[in-house]
């Protein structure tokens, strides 16, 4: 079993994830609340780029998933809500963009 | 028992026989637990979808750059972030089966969490006493049901906290109560991934 570590968790993982999370937020909030010249592209990127490396984050260092054959079932189970997830609000959305663009 | 059966990385396959029954259906219900949570993941996508197509139908009424205080929102996410930094001490000390610094750390992701839960309470106070509460507009709704399903998720997770903190005096670092740590590890950490897309979906892009 992969008692290194990345099973239980180590002091250095917990702090390496907590200080990667707080850089990533921290970004995120400044590029938002100090960007008035910046580019709207650049932001809305900025921040939806900082969520997902975030939650990354999140998953590999305070909930340790990895490829390791321990961890398999576990990530199979994500990777498939993820997809439904995707399905729920990808499909929302586009039905109702659809709705109101015919609406208009 | 072995540390490596309490992970969330203990799989149902045949590796974890080697521990023994208990590792098994420990790391059975740890996985189970795991399933719990990607389920709530689900309903928390159909929040977040419902958001998103109602975000901007204000009804005439308050937008969110008018209401949201980003400066504010920081604050509570540092809160949270914290407080899953403190959780990950309380189960590096169980593992080295210190009690007492099991407890101290849990009472610590207590304090934040409940600041937290206060912080967003009073948010919540603010804004319907100005009259901008969820009856307001399709925004204000959907933004109450969204923010408000995850505080009281939190909230839920503080009497669990509470629950443990009472089990670990009562029982001591048991094999179940080491697995009920666990799973609410799993389940205080899964709250701040959500609260990632929350302050991203809901108050970043909603004061933009």
């Amino acid at each position: 079993m992969n008692s290194g570590g990345a099973g239980t968790g180590s002091l250095k993982s917990y702090t390496i994830g907590f200080l990667l999370s707080v850089m990533l937020t921290v970004f995120a909030f400044a590029v938002v609340i100090k960007g008035a010249a910046l580019p709207r592209w650049f932001v809305w990127t900025g921040i939806g780029f900082a969520a997902v490396v975030q939650i990354l984050v999140h998953l590999h260092y305070f909930l340790h998933l990895d490829s390791s054959s321990e961890a398999r079932w576990n990530v199979l189970a994500l990777i498939f809500t993820v997809l439904i997830m995707i399905l729920f609000v990808g499909g929302t959305l586009w039905i109702m963009y659809d709705l109101n663009v015919r609406m208009m | 028992m072995t540390t490596e059966t309490m992970t969330l990385n203990a799989s149902i396959d045949a590796s974890t026989g080697a521990d023994g029954e208990h590792g098994d259906s420990t790391a059975l219900s740890i996985f189970g637990f795991w399933l719990y949570i990607l389920s709530d993941l689900v309903l928390f996508a159909t929040l977040f979808a419902t958001y998103v197509v109602l975000g901007r139908n204000y009804a005439g009424g308050p937008t969110g750059k008018e209401l949201f205080d980003l400066p504010y929102v920081l604050g509570e996410t540092m809160l949270l972030l914290v407080s899953s930094a403190t959780y990950g001490l309380a189960v590096l000390a169980m593992h080295r089966q210190r009690r007492d610094r099991v407890l101290a750390w849990l009472f610590v992701t207590l304090l934040l969490g409940a600041a937290f839960v206060f912080m967003e309470i009073s948010e919540f106070r603010h804004l319907i006493l100005d009259g901008h509460g969820p009856g307001r507009s399709a925004f204000l709704s959907a933004f109450f049901t969204l923010v408000g399903t995850h505080g009281a998720h939190v909230s839920a997770g503080l009497i669990w906290i509470a629950v443990m903190m009472g089990q670990l005096v009562t029982k001591g670092l048991t094999p179940p109560v080491q697995c009920r740590l666990m799973q609410l590890s799993i389940f205080w950490h899964f709250l701040d991934i959500v609260w990632v897309g929350v302050f991203t979906i809901v108050y970043l892009m909603g004061v933009m």
